[in-house]
């Protein structure tokens, strides 16, 4: 088994009362070449800076050869950066800024004396030394006759490559890059990649590789890290990643995706878009499943031949295939393939089994701890909302007063009673208009799932998540109203509370 | 009949005018003043009698020496200020920056003498009342008072100007404190330390009023003596001045500023 270079154990950061990262673990094997993938914001910047020593967590703990590094400052760590915006020394030039790393370093050195005793020296490099290191790290970056230049004087690419040179130069046990390839052009980039895999592969440097772009982390990557919201979504080869994702967020991040809510029929068999189809995933009979079919994985036939049949909406050339949208019923199916179709055209679809990816949904409801206020309306998710409050106790009903009066004709005061809030995910509405709902807030997330969308609107205050379906458009970041009907917030007494009236 | 063109060049003549009464005109005047005699001939007699007098040449060294002694009192006390406010998150510092500059708002004369009259009454005290004859001390107190904002300001913006990411790539590659601090941070902040340099020593040359009111009049720098000439021998003033503006025109060559185009020569908040 190979050996774990850094190790996470349970880091969690706040910047202030933000929570970035959540109860982190995960490691990393020596000698792979291992990438943080995830949208902004998803914590896997600062992941990398914790590593590097930046930003200390707040807890938790990061292990190096097994030893916590947890506080240990940058300097003192066997670890080099290759920053996002290079950060490279203005005013020294190529050859200074390549051996900076270098001239701070002190090695130990093994003398014999007069008498024959050894003893040790910690010293500085010698120029010479220093020198031909420097030489040699611009041949890997392919930047022979560079010492002399100004930092200022050289493109983009170049700047890239002496700042990969300038960690590399110090033969770091792990070199951590954080998107390095983000201000290059498309061409550069690709190159870089397959030079930066290369590089990987000669120096046997363990590489923690820092990317929003996930073709880039399929193409590089032994092992992706799938980030979203500070918590590791799915840790696996790239092949794993894209072909049996954990859950539909991934499944929606990496590559093109068709997601479709089924229901489990039998043994290998579920249903949706309104057809039986086999599978290999196996889940219990009648459980609620997200589908995740790869649109190169929707195979066009003759219509009588196909499992599903539906009309050619769209056909879009896009270099090596055709993305074709075919209008199934009420669900749009999204299929790449090399042969194109006329839009209008009557097709058939198929799925073979491999191709059908069950995953047990991550949202079958909202669920919220709410309180009773002493109007009878009840607060939960930031918000305040009117609310039958006679479901508590069966046959109750209100009083002139606004008292609970139970069947037994007992009054009770529900002020600040803890309640169990559920609401359905097709129960929720949003709306442009400012406070015509129990609260606002943004749309974090929009998964488009064949025939209507998934959206996460999340308040500002406690950020709190609604989840629901909705058939309507939305933008990310849209501020919204949430609006739920009085009769579909759901109320339960929280276990504790019923004791207590017992 | 053609409409007047009002054009962008329009715009200049304000200042060509103000160029020409009050730069150009002047300045040719001091050099007509400062090389003749009394009858207006042409003579290089200033010239001679200038660099012939011992007590000439030597105010201007002793003017030098009390700018010099400013200027690195100055950069002492206002580098660490200037650091620590550029590197700290605060979000206030603002506010910390502008109780440095504030002084500079407050007239200048009222500043020299409520820095004088608290001379005074510090020399009342038996254990201080060697102030009273303090002169020079007292001169460099009062201007590195006056002059240090003017010190703080253009290293506190240089500062600013450096990224972050440089500290924390210097500390990745091995880098400790003192070193980030000598191979990073001082070669980085050089030209906010040559602009300061600039703003302070220059001034603190002919900056008079401050050597007259707290140095008892003892203290006499080059700027008083143009001064005092202008009272009786134009032909020496001038002279003088000329002699001034040279040594105010090599310095600034020496330290740089008419190389970079982007100095930060004169910036404010």
């Amino acid at each position: 088994m190979a050996e774990h270079i850094i190790e996470l154990k349970g880091v969690t950061k706040y910047f202030g009362e933000d929570l970035i990262i959540d109860n982190m673990s995960f490691f990393v094997n020596k000698g792979e070449f291992i990438t943080f993938l995830g949208p902004s914001g998803c914590g896997k910047t600062t992941t990398l800076r914790m590593i590097a020593g930046f930003d200390l967590p707040s807890s938790g703990q990061i292990l190096l050869h097994g030893e916590d590094i947890s506080s240990l400052p940058p300097n003192k760590r066997p670890i080099n950066t290759v920053f996002q915006r290079y950060a490279l020394f203005p005013h020294l030039n190529v050859y200074e800024n390549i051996a900076f790393g270098l001239k701070c370093k002190r090695v130990i050195n093994t003398y014999r004396n007069a008498k024959g005793e050894e003893y040790t020296k910690r010293e500085r490099l010698t120029k010479k030394e220093i020198a031909a290191k420097v030489k040699k790290a611009l041949e890997i970056v392919d930047l022979e006759g560079f010492e002399k230049r100004s930092i200022s004087t050289l493109s983009g690419g170049q700047q890239q490559r002496v700042a990969i040179a300038r960690a590399i130069v110090n033969e770091p046990e792990i070199l951590l890059l954080d998107e390095p390839l983000g201000a290059l052009d498309l061409k550069m980039r690709k190159e870089m990649q397959i030079e930066l895999k290369k590089m990987h592969d000669r120096l046997g440097i363990t590489f923690i590789y820092v990317t929003h772009d996930q073709e880039e982390a399929l193409t590089m990557s032994d092992t992706i890290v799938v980030m979203s919201d500070g918590v590791v979504q799915q840790i696996g080869t790239p092949t794993k990643i894209y072909n049996e994702p954990a859950n539909t967020f991934v499944a929606d991040f990496i590559g093109e995706s068709n997601i479709f809510t089924g229901t489990v029929v039998g043994k290998h068999r579920v249903r949706f878009c309104g057809k039986t189809f086999e599978c290999v995933d196996d889940f219990e009979q009648n459980e609620l499943v997200d589908v995740v079919v790869r649109p190169e994985d929707v195979k066009m036939c003759a219509p009588s031949e196909g499992t599903l049949k539906g009309e050619v909406i769209s056909v879009v050339f896009k270099g090596i295939h055709y993305e074709i949208t075919v209008q199934v019923g009420k669900y749009e199916v999204v299929i790449q393939s090399t042969e194109s179709r006329q839009v209008g055209e009557t097709i058939g679809l198929s799925v073979a089994p491999d191709g059908i990816h069950l995953m047990k949904p991550k949202y079958t409801t909202n669920v919220f701890d709410g309180v009773i206020t002493k109007h009878n309306t009840v607060r939960f998710g930031d918000g305040e909302w009117e609310c039958d409050v006679t479901q508590l106790y069966p046959e109750s009903h209100l009083d002139e007063e606004e008292y609970l009066i139970t069947k037994e004709g007992e009054k009770i005061d529900l002020t600040d009673t803890e309640v169990r809030v559920e609401v359905g995910l097709n129960d929720i509405t949003i709306s442009d208009e400012a406070d015509v709902g129990g609260v606002m807030g943004h749309i974090i997330s929009i998964i488009y799932k064949g025939d209507h969308y998934r959206l996460i609107v999340r308040t500002e205050e406690n950020e709190e998540d609604y989840v629901f379906a909705t058939e309507d458009l939305w933008n990310e970041e849209d501020y919204v109203s949430v609006i739920i009907p009085k009769d579909k917030i759901l109320l339960s007494l929280k276990p504790k509370a019923k004791e207590d009236e017992a | 009949m053609k409409a007047p063109r009002f054009t962008r060049k329009t715009l200049c003549i304000p200042y060509a005018v103000f160029l020409i009464f009050f730069v150009i005109i002047p300045m040719c005047v001091i050099l007509f003043y400062a090389f003749t005699d009394k009858e207006m001939h042409f003579s290089f007699s200033n010239f001679l009698r200038f660099f012939s007098d011992p007590t000439k040449l030597s105010t201007i060294v002793y003017s030098i020496v009390i700018s010099l002694i400013t200027t690195v009192i100055c950069l002492l006390i206002a580098y660490p200020v200037a650091l620590i406010l550029a590197r700290s998150k605060l979000k206030k510092k603002f506010v910390i920056l502008m109780l440095f500059v504030l002084p500079m708002w407050i007239n200048f004369v009222l500043r020299i003498n409520a820095i004088r009259e608290f001379f005074n009454l510090l020399s009342q005290a038996e254990a201080l009342s060697w102030l009273e004859n303090a002169n020079i001390f007292k001169t460099v107190v009062g201007m590195v008072y006056d002059f240090l904002p003017f010190m703080i300001l253009p290293l506190y913006t240089t500062m600013l100007k450096i990224d972050d990411s440089l500290y924390e790539a210097s500390a990745d590659l091995g880098a400790n404190a003192v070193t980030t601090f000598f191979r990073i941070t001082l070669p980085l902040s050089v030209p906010g330390i040559m602009s300061g340099v600039t703003m302070v020593f220059l001034p603190s040359m002919t900056n008079y009023v401050v050597s007259d009111m707290l140095g008892n009049a003892k203290v006499t720098i080059i700027g008083k003596f143009i001064y005092e000439y202008f009272g009786s021998d134009w032909h020496m003033g001038s002279m003088v001045a000329l002699v001034l503006l040279i040594i105010v025109f090599v310095s600034t060559i020496l330290s740089g500023g008419f190389k970079s185009e982007e100095n930060v020569r004169g910036t404010n908040l």
